[in-house]
């Protein structure tokens, strides 16, 4: 599937250039460009030097902690990790349904994290790019730079994740790192002044998702980088109902080739690993998961919003089920393979997510009180959702004493860790002439990494302003030029 | 009640209190706080956790076992104490593993709500990360011993009310840590119940009963609804009110 990916014959004679940035929340990440002699890229790897050491430092933690320790993972995303982690611990304690409350105060806690999460990502992080150029002046190509040229659009992007972050606030507590999801159910019923509020600021909410689909659409279809910037071929996969309904809070699993056709379909996402595996490189401590019917080599696979559009055959909401087939017949009415067309699925999505929100808020469910249920104990549990990024696997083991024995997280940045490298191969392919080292393509490479919305880039770009270290490495190893993007912004050779 | 005619002054205010009442118990009966941990009204006191330290005549005493006497002259709410305070508070966090945003009493907990009100943003000291074992052996009761400050209440509760002796200390210093009395030293094979007073009573997430995880919502624990400061001051004019009238 890709011919040039870590398929060099002799990568020993290769040069090498190091694009290092270094983020201020997550750690730190670096790309490494592999050149043949000509100059032509014919490797890429994204490395996540970082640990983050979860699965390792909830062992021995009781499983009832598990739901909130593991939040702590993301601040941008925690509500995914705390509703996978709760639908792992809810196996723990035989819940194998939950009331109808419970599961309709998580589907709307979920739908709001998806508004909030993909409106900081499109708003926020990528709007810069796509509004301005990748090639645009760098301190215009931030939020501040957008609130100065669009302030209507800024200021719904903000509005549109502060609707978010209030969903998330009235159930959880807080906007950020809250709590709600207890082993079996949850821990608090929802106000009706509470519900009442929501259900008042939802209309105008869905208008604004309507508006910013229709952005997201027109940026990606009136763009000549649409159709060459990272479009490539790649197998998806993603949770749906199991109607065939998208579904990003339960579901079973489906994954398509990149022709459409069913590689699997209805898969209980507790028997994952028989149908996934990870290889593990020793380059990143990030892992490479593959469809084990494929193998290695050929079992990569993309997540998100861009896989999930792909895999499942309807939306369940009209004005975003609208959009889907508009973005399907964009693409021939086939797979869309389009790297940047991973923003105008977003925005279909955060429509989608909004339409659920009134949904829900309509339900009367929703005010219930009945909250838990449990029912026979057992020892593992495994959790799935589809989180803002993509597939979130939670797997825990615990002990006859409650204590957690092993934990699997498999998150959604770590499934498109092939597909990272595979877009930044494409566009360094593309834009690096072997011997220049340029901001543009610097840019070019931020732009394909951030497609995909992974916890590495989204820190870094909140003001535009990536720290990155070029260094481009001879065979032998020696340093023959170098190049330093500041946290500054400032563009030098490195040197003093 | 106090009587009227017996006071010492404590800073700037004049405290009243009855014969044989600690400095600390007449502060708090008069309103005033005084940032404690191993002290809890309803048991016997025993200033191991040397927080409510005060000045009484030029000299530090521990004010939850010092018996106030007429004319004392104590200071609590002074720039050094309040800075002893908190570097003690700011050891205890070091000294343990307390993982404030994991933990199930997060909200109820006193240590950090002392925290909180004297200001702690940060454990300031390096972290010692000692390696404790966590004793979930019982099936309705967990001994996190990472979030033990060795207030030595369990032990106090456990010996006096429980009448039981199901805890004691060992060890020495930074060493020191909490036995349980069983063949085994595990919770399971001991006398311990999920009533006893010993385990109800713990003032951080040491000693907990299973399962109760985050049942309360934010807005409703304990120290959301009030100050730390304030909810303790209350419990303790209860108690005074219970006990004298």
């Amino acid at each position: 599937m890709s011919p040039f990916l870590e398929t060099a014959a002799n990568p020993r004679s290769l040069r090498r250039v190091v694009i290092e940035p270094v983020t201020r929340v997550e750690g730190h990440g670096k790309v490494t460009l592999l050149l043949d002699d000509e100059g032509r890229v014919r490797q890429a790897r994204l490395h996540i030097v970082e640990f983050r050491g979860f699965e390792k430092f909830i062992q021995g933690r009781p499983y009832w902690e598990v739901p909130v320790l593991v939040q702590r993972l993301c601040g941008i995303c925690p509500v995914s990790h705390h509703l996978a982690a709760g639908k792992a611990v809810d196996m723990l304690v035989g819940a194998r349904r939950l009331t109808p409350t419970a599961e309709k105060l998580r589907r709307l806690l979920h739908a709001g994290q998806i508004v909030q999460s993909h409106a900081l990502h499109f708003f926020h992080l990528a709007s810069p790019d796509l509004l301005f150029g990748f090639d645009s002046e760098r301190d215009r190509r931030n939020i501040v730079g957008v609130i100065g040229a669009e302030p209507e659009l800024a200021r719904k992007g903000v509005l549109l994740r502060k609707y978010g972050q209030e969903v998330i606030r009235h159930i959880t507590g807080k906007r950020v790192h809250g709590k709600a999801v207890v082993p079996g159910g949850m821990n608090k019923e929802l106000t009706q002044s509470a519900r009442d509020e929501m259900r008042r600021g939802i209309g105008e909410i869905i208008g604004w998702s309507r508006e910013a689909v229709a952005i997201g659409r027109r940026l990606f279809e009136s763009s000549e980088q649409s159709a060459q910037f990272a479009v490539f071929p790649s197998n998806y996969m993603g949770l749906v109902a199991p109607n065939g309904e998208s579904d990003l809070y339960d579901g079973v699993l489906r994954a398509k080739d990149a022709a459409g056709k069913i590689i699997f379909d209805q898969v209980d996402y507790t028997k994952y690993n028989r149908f996934l595996r990870e290889e593990v490189k020793p380059w990143t401590y990030m892992k490479f998961p593959f469809i084990v019917s494929l193998g290695e080599e050929e079992g990569w696979y993309r997540v998100g919003p861009l896989a999930r559009l792909n895999v499942a055959d309807r939306l369940g909401t009209p004005l975003a089920e609208a959009e889907r087939q508009a973005f399907r017949a964009a693409a021939g009415g086939g797979m869309q393979h389009a790297t940047l067309a991973y923003h105008w699925a977003r925005l279909i999505e955060m429509l989608h997510a909004a339409e659920r929100i009134e949904r829900l808020l309509d339900d009367p469910d929703i005010l219930g009180a009945d909250l838990v249920t449990s029912g026979e104990r057992a020892f593992e549990g495994v959790g799935v959702v589809e989180a803002p990024r993509g597939t979130l696997f939670h797997h825990y083991k615990v002990d006859e004493n409650d204590l957690v024995v092993r934990a699997n997280l498999i998150v959604s940045t770590t499934h498109n860790n092939q597909a990272m490298n595979e877009s930044v191969r494409s566009v360094a392919a593309r834009y690096l002439d072997g011997k220049e080292l340029t901001e543009g393509l610097l840019n070019h490479i931020e732009v394909a990494i951030r497609a995909y919305d992974p916890c590495l880039s989204c820190a870094t770009h909140a003001l535009g302003r990536m720290p990155l270290q070029v260094e481009l490495v001879d065979a032998g190893g020696s340093v023959i030029s170098r190049m330093v993007k500041g946290s500054d912004g400032r563009v030098t050779d490195g040197e003093g | 009640m106090p009587d009227s005619k017996k006071t010492f002054q404590l800073d700037d205010r004049e405290v009243p209190f009855r014969e044989g009442q600690t400095i600390f118990d007449a502060a708090m009966a008069a309103g005033i706080f005084i940032p404690h941990l191993c002290h809890n009204p309803d048991f016997e006191p025993h200033s191991s956790c040397r927080l409510c330290t005060v000045i009484v005549n030029g000299r530090p005493f521990a004010s939850c076992t010092q018996p106030a006497v007429a004319g004392q002259m104590v200071q609590s709410n002074t720039p050094e104490l309040r800075d002893m305070r908190r570097m003690l508070t700011q050891m205890l966090f070091v000294e343990g593993n307390h993982n404030c945003p994991g933990c199930i009493k997060s909200g109820h907990c006193r240590l950090q709500a002392t925290a909180y009100e004297l200001g702690i943003p940060d454990n300031h000291y390096q972290q010692f990360f000692p390696l404790r074992e966590v004793d979930a052996s019982h099936p309705g009761i967990i001994l996190d011993r990472d979030r033990c400050i060795l207030c030595g209440l369990c032990v106090r509760i456990s010996r006096s009310v429980d009448k039981k002796n199901v805890f004691a200390m060992t060890g020495r210093g930074i060493d020191t840590t909490i036995v349980v009395d069983s063949p085994s030293g595990l919770l399971v094979d001991s006398t311990v119940s999920v009533d006893d007073q010993a385990v109800l009573n713990c003032p951080v997430g040491a000693l907990m009963l299973k399962r109760m995880a985050f049942d309360v919502p934010f807005g409703d624990r304990t120290y959301d609804q009030a100050l730390y400061s304030e909810d303790s001051v209350a419990r303790f004019q209860a108690t005074e009110a219970n006990r004298h009238g």
